[in-house]
């Protein structure tokens, strides 16, 4: 966080500068960081500052004080939009895990080629245009679109899958879906296959072997995927925005409004500060549990 | 039995997912030469005229061409910028110094986008910025940045150093060194960097929405407030447009990566 807030690239000069020769003894071992500095001072101007004036406005905007803060929690209301934020994010994490695992799972057993194509699959999407997608989706899921055509053929439907919580559910899957396939795939593609199969030996049925061996060593990459795409899902603006009902909003849309629409630039930095703490408190959970599994793993060898 | 019941169920999933995936990109092609007046899925029949409706278009034509400007500006100014940082963070003698710095250079793609937005909008409103060509390729290019710096790192990462000390040790000094020796090697992840920072500028939306202006609006946007208006196949057209263009950039981005590796 200090990393991210504070002004001056730490460490640039201060923490490595005990060269005793002086200047061009400093040169002669920091010139790279000079290299680094033209985009240190871009981002400075164009990201940092900006973004740590919209947290300051939180608490100085109009007035100094607590009262976007009071504002914002002290409205049902309000809280109502952090809620459906979470349980959207939470929805979407769960949805993404439940197929993603399984897809990864493929992964590691397809042939090489199978392989290559699955994970063709998983990174086109990544890389296509977001507002192209949410337009597909849009088309796909209207009331006379292909989905509620399809479920017509059941005698089920039409459903009001746009502007609901549905639509952005299965917009918000797709986008995420990549960031839960890698990192189960990395983690499951370094899982020794020859322990299920030492498992069965000893008499384990193939389900218990997978359930007892597989899975506890897959969970490092659960834990990764899961915080990945559950953070990413926090900040999402333009599928809820054009996929959701606009009487169901999430955070993004409704900072969106704040500030756009009123100029409410404090209570839009008091969601910001929200949000960003929630975000940094996730991966900093994400990071000590990667971190006490690792110890333990030493520990048992 | 049940192995095999096991399987099936595995590749359904499988099939489930990659529909699910892969299918939503793939309907607006068709889409896009439908006769009909609306976004009715499957067309029942065919026609160009959406996309001579595009290309007539004033509104959509100024949108593209300043996509296209803000994005090859993006390209150039990231790719300078982020090139000389991953090759300033590889040589650092100071590893820490190094590590801090990377984190600080890859913050924009873990900040979510709508908090970037709100400050970068607070901030082009005071300085006179929101809606002006410098605003766009300023907030761009530190959103392009951290792909710039992974692509050139990764290059740099396979890059036997070696060979710029055989270099310099023949007299050529530290400029020459890198545009005669170090350059050409990492060129292919340059490039690929450079065009993921066009493709990032060309598909930004949610700080474009904030700083647009009248006078400036990137394919995206118009996309977006389109979207929100009306339901016209023109949208379809220009999907399926960008749709191609990005792929086509990001296909060669990744097998410029591709043949990195294999070279290696």
């Amino acid at each position: 966080m200090a990393a991210l807030l504070s002004p001056v690239a730490p460490g640039g000069q201060a923490r490595t500068a005990p060269t005793p020769s002086g200047r061009s003894g400093w040169l002669a071992r920091h010139w790279p960081f000079l290299l680094i500095v033209p985009a240190l001072l871009v981002l400075l101007a164009v990201f940092v500052y900006p973004v740590a004036q919209t947290f300051v406005s939180a608490f100085t905007t109009p007035n100094p004080g607590m009262e976007n803060f009071s504002w914002f929690f002290g409205s049902s209301a309000n809280v109502a939009v952090l809620t459906r934020t979470f349980s959207t994010a939470l929805w979407s994490t769960l949805i993404c895990l439940a197929l993603a695992y399984p897809y990864a799972y493929l992964m590691t057993v397809a042939s090489p080629r199978a392989r290559a194509a699955l994970l063709l699959i998983v990174m086109l999407p990544f890389w296509t245009s977001l507002m192209v997608r949410t337009f597909a989706w849009l088309v796909l899921l209207q009331d006379t679109g292909v989905i509620n055509g399809f479920l017509g053929l059941f005698g089920v439907g039409p459903f009001g899958l746009v502007r609901s919580q549905v639509g952005v559910l299965v917009g918000m899957v797709q986008i995420l879906m990549p960031f839960m396939v890698l990192p189960l795939y990395s983690v499951m593609s370094g899982i020794d296959r020859r322990l299920l199969t030492a498992a069965q030996s000893l008499g384990a049925r193939p389900i218990v072997a997978l359930a007892r061996i597989f899975v506890p060593l897959s969970l490092p990459g659960v834990a990764a995927g899961s915080t990945m795409v559950f953070i990413t899902s926090l900040g999402f603006y333009v599928t809820p925005a054009l996929l959701g009902s606009p009487s169901e909003a999430l955070i993004s849309q409704f900072m969106y409004t704040q500030v756009s629409g009123m100029l409410m630039w404090g209570r839009g930095g008091a969601m910001a500060v929200v949000l960003f703490a929630t975000t940094l408190l996730l991966m900093g959970l994400l990071g000590l549990a990667m971190r006490a599994g690792r110890r333990r793993k030493v520990g048992a060898r | 039995m049940s192995a095999r019941l096991a399987r099936v169920a595995l590749w359904a999933t499988g099939v489930l997912v990659a529909a699910w995936l892969v299918a939503p990109t793939l309907v607006v092609i068709p889409l896009s030469f439908t006769d009909k007046v609306s976004l009715t899925f499957p067309p029942t029949g065919w026609s160009t005229r959406w996309y001579a409706n595009f290309f007539s278009d004033s509104a959509w034509m100024m949108a593209l061409a300043n996509s296209l400007l803000v994005g090859v500006l993006v390209a150039v100014v990231a790719t300078v910028l982020g090139t000389a940082a991953a090759f300033g963070l590889s040589r650092w003698a100071s590893r820490r110094g190094a590590a801090v710095a990377n984190v600080f250079l890859l913050a924009p793609m873990i900040v979510p986008g709508i908090i970037v937005a709100i400050g970068v909008y607070a901030v082009f409103l005071k300085l006179q910025l929101a809606g002006s060509l410098a605003g766009f390729v300023a907030a761009h290019t530190v959103l392009a940045l951290p792909f710039v710096v992974t692509s050139v790192t990764a290059a740099l990462g396979t890059f036997d150093v070696r060979l710029e000390t055989a270099a310099a040790s023949l007299g050529a000094g530290r400029l020459a060194t890198f545009r005669q020796v170090t350059l050409p090697l990492i060129m292919p992840g340059v490039v690929s960097g450079a065009l993921f920072a066009f493709v990032t500028s060309f598909d930004e939306v949610v700080v474009s929405l904030f700083i647009q202006s009248p006078t400036l609006v990137t394919l995206p946007v118009q996309m977006y407030s389109s979207v929100t208006r009306e339901t016209d196949p023109t949208l379809a057209a220009a999907a399926t447009m960008i749709l191609v263009l990005t792929t086509v950039l990001v296909t060669g981005g990744l097998a410029l990566s591709a043949r990195r590796n294999r070279a290696r």
